[in-house]
């Protein structure tokens, strides 16, 4: 009686092959040009991006394979010189869910091709806050922060740290002057301001004379208690640590900062993912390979709770009450309904450990705690939703 | 001295000697980041003793008979066997890559291991000391529970959200349930007929009948002052007769007490911080909860209800596990 109990028991909860949900992702990455920088040290994994959504689709398969669903994941990476939007074209015809790596000019006009008005577009790269404000799109949700986010996480920590006479060294790459143009943006927003502030113009080999340029650079600063360095590409800002006329933190682009993902976070069963990536691409889980992974996981995980493969009911689950990604931050993360932003707690890290994760306590919000980082509802005049 | 207060003085004396045997007994606490784990003597609160064990030791459990203490040693990728009266280790047993949870079949004699970074539940015996069975379940398995009767087991896997129903007859799985995000573990209730899980970052206690697998009720948390996505429920135990479970709310530093019948939450304990997993005493009037982050158990008076004592123990407490 108890075999025939089992065998009915297997044939009512395991669903047959032929009922397989399958659900197609394309991964468009688009190389961009960057400048020289003073330090040859940092190569930027070329699978940058692509490794988080591959591991992103082990995780989608494992758990599909229990519930009749499948995943596939096919690439095109788009080098200098060719024409990624035509990339974009011929990626749509096969499947409206893109995850993009490319500038927001480009994702922009990828996001208005008329192929793409029925599509779900993932901006796994771009932190351009227009992107979640007036320039928004309803066919792109962004699972990478904005810079307004990792900035108020900056912000809520030099609060916190009562670190309140404040300077800052700003680069003069567009990336440098978009995240100082955010840091003066959120330190309004939590009562702070900048005393003085310098823009990055030597053209020394520091490589070199660090030792001998930045404390004559700094020296005209004055006191503070933390320096503010914007430098996104990692150009001059490694120099000014120790080297700075005052023996005072540095954060922001370098020093304490405020990221996405970081190799030290172990926390919240982080250890897991770190380890599953590791094992799979043999390196560290970068910031860009995290925003990939969420945005294959969030597709992930709309197809585990709907079974559906399209995307009204998958773009409709994603922005709904119902959703929460486990994302390894030890909070749930869920999308802004207003711009299509993925909330995320923001880590406040040097390279070697976690200093705190903002939201950071006392920070409070009428609905999500999480809303203290980036646009808020009020503030985005994004209108697309 | 009259002989009424002879015999009231008597029955005292008889009344002490009881209530301290029924207490007599140890819990014995994983410390996660320092390979140790903690004696904690269930009558004078004080820890006693401290063992070293394998690398990064998180699940912890007596044989039937109490004289063999099986511990995930996570980082060592082994159970270990520890002889509890001197704190040897015995020997390892194979357990497939870092095991983060087990629990101990019925039959006193197999082991079901979650393996975290396998996506693997793997059967041991520990009298052969051999795998008998891998199972693939989803990613990253942890909660891990067995019906009374021993014929099912149960895998909980963490970021593929399901409970894995495993017949422990065929060693496969004939069913699998979706739960909320992030489930922790796993316990039978009620005679094996219900079976509930909790979920960590879905904030959720969800209760299936075992009978068709379905689900039967869902429990959400509401800690004052608190904001509800720090409210994440992790290890859970039940008190006499299945009347009330006792939740671990993680970082909310609170123990839920969960009205069994109705799924109502009646009380909230305020406890160490990031309060992972728990083990009662003998007769189950005290509670022995592990606190991670603040390195201490906070032991609860389960008729009161209240919080009556930390005691210190090893960095990340993990798992606890009582013995006579």
């Amino acid at each position: 009686m108890m075999r025939f109990v089992w065998f009915f028991a297997l044939v009512l909860m395991c669903r047959p092959a032929f009922a397989e949900t399958v659900l197609d992702v394309g991964y468009l990455s688009v190389a961009v040009a960057t400048p020289p920088t003073l330090s040859n040290l940092d190569e930027t994994p070329e699978n940058i991006g692509l490794a988080g959504a591959q591991t992103a689709l082990q995780d989608n398969l494992t758990t599909g394979k229990f519930l009749g669903q499948s995943y596939t994941l096919s690439e095109s990476h788009v080098p200098l010189g060719d024409d990624p939007v035509a990339a974009a074209k011929a990626m749509l015809a096969v499947s409206p869910f893109l995850i993009i790596d490319a500038p927001q000019d480009l994702l922009l006009e990828i996001a208005d091709l008329p192929e793409a008005q029925d599509a779900l577009l993932f901006n796994t790269s771009a932190q351009d806050i227009a992107l979640r404000d007036q320039a928004c799109r309803a066919n792109v949700l962004h699972s990478v922060p904005s810079f307004a986010m990792r900035t108020d996480a900056l912000a809520q920590m030099l609060v916190t740290k009562r670190w309140t006479d404040l300077v800052m060294i700003a680069g003069t790459f567009p990336k440098d002057v978009a995240f100082a143009e955010a840091v003066r943006r959120s330190l309004t927003k939590y009562g702070l301001k900048l005393d003085r502030e310098k823009t990055w113009d030597a053209s020394a080999d520091l490589r070199r004379s660090a030792s001998q340029e930045i404390p004559l650079y700094t020296q005209d600063l004055g006191d503070y208690d933390a320096l503010i360095v914007a430098d996104e590409l990692h150009d001059f800002g490694r120099y000014v640590l120790y080297n700075a006329w005052r023996p005072r933190p540095v954060v922001g682009s370098e020093g304490m900062q405020p990221l996405t993902w970081s190799p030290v976070i172990e926390q919240w069963g982080a250890v897991q993912l770190q380890g599953r990536f590791t094992d799979q691409h043999g390196r560290h889980m970068l910031g860009q390979d995290y925003a990939a992974w969420a945005a294959m996981r969030t597709l992930g995980e709309a197809v585990t709770r709907t079974d559906a493969a399209d995307v009204t009911t998958l773009r409709n689950y994603i922005l709904s009450d119902a959703f929460e990604l486990a994302g390894f931050k030890g909070r749930p993360l869920t999308y802004r309904a207003w711009n299509g932003q993925l909330r995320q707690p923001i880590a406040l890290a040097h390279p070697r450990a976690l200093v705190g994760q903002a939201p950071l306590q006392g920070f409070l919000h009428q609905t999500n705690e999480m809303d203290s980082l980036g646009l808020d509802q009020p503030e985005s005049t994004c209108e697309a939703f | 001295m009259t002989r009424d207060l002879k015999t009231s003085l008597l029955s005292t004396v008889v009344g002490m000697m009881l209530v301290s045997s029924a207490f007599a007994g140890e819990i014995w606490v994983t410390n996660e980041r320092d390979d140790t784990v903690s004696v904690i003597d269930t009558d004078t609160l004080e820890v006693i003793k401290t063992y070293p064990t394998g690398e990064r030791p998180r699940g912890i459990t007596f044989s039937k008979d109490f004289t063999r203490l099986y511990i995930c040693a996570s980082d060592s990728d082994a159970v270990q066997v520890m002889d509890p009266n001197t704190g040897e280790i015995l020997h390892d047993l194979p357990s497939g890559e870092d095991p983060e949870q087990f629990v101990l079949h019925p039959d006193d004699i197999h082991l079901y291991i979650a393996n975290e970074d396998d996506a693997i539940t793997t059967v041991v015996n520990t009298q052969t000391r051999k795998v008998v069975a891998q199972i693939d379940v989803g990613v990253e398995p942890e909660g891990m529970a067995v019906s009374p009767d021993g014929k099912i087991a149960i895998t909980t896997s963490e970021t593929t959200n399901m409970a894995h129903w495993i017949d422990t007859e065929t060693q496969e799985l004939f069913a699998n349930t979706l739960v909320d995000s992030r489930p922790r573990h796993a316990e039978f209730a009620k005679d094996g007929t219900q079976m509930w899980v909790s979920s960590e970052i879905g904030g959720t206690l969800t209760v299936f009948d075992t009978a068709t697998q379905t689900e039967q009720a869902k429990i959400t948390f509401e800690v004052q002052g608190v904001h509800a996505d720090r409210v994440q429920p992790v290890g859970f135990e039940f008190t006499n007769g299945d009347t009330h479970a006792f939740v671990a709310l993680g970082p909310s530093n609170h123990i839920a007490v969960v009205n069994a019948e109705t799924f109502e939450v009646e009380d909230y304990i305020l406890v160490g911080r990031r309060v992972w997993h728990m083990a009662f005493n003998a007769d189950r009037s005290q509670l022995f909860t592990t606190n991670g982050v603040s390195g201490d158990v906070t032991v609860i008076d389960v008729a009161s209800r209240k919080a009556v004592k930390s005691i210190k123990v090893g960095r990340f407490p993990w798992g606890a596990a009582f013995r006579p």
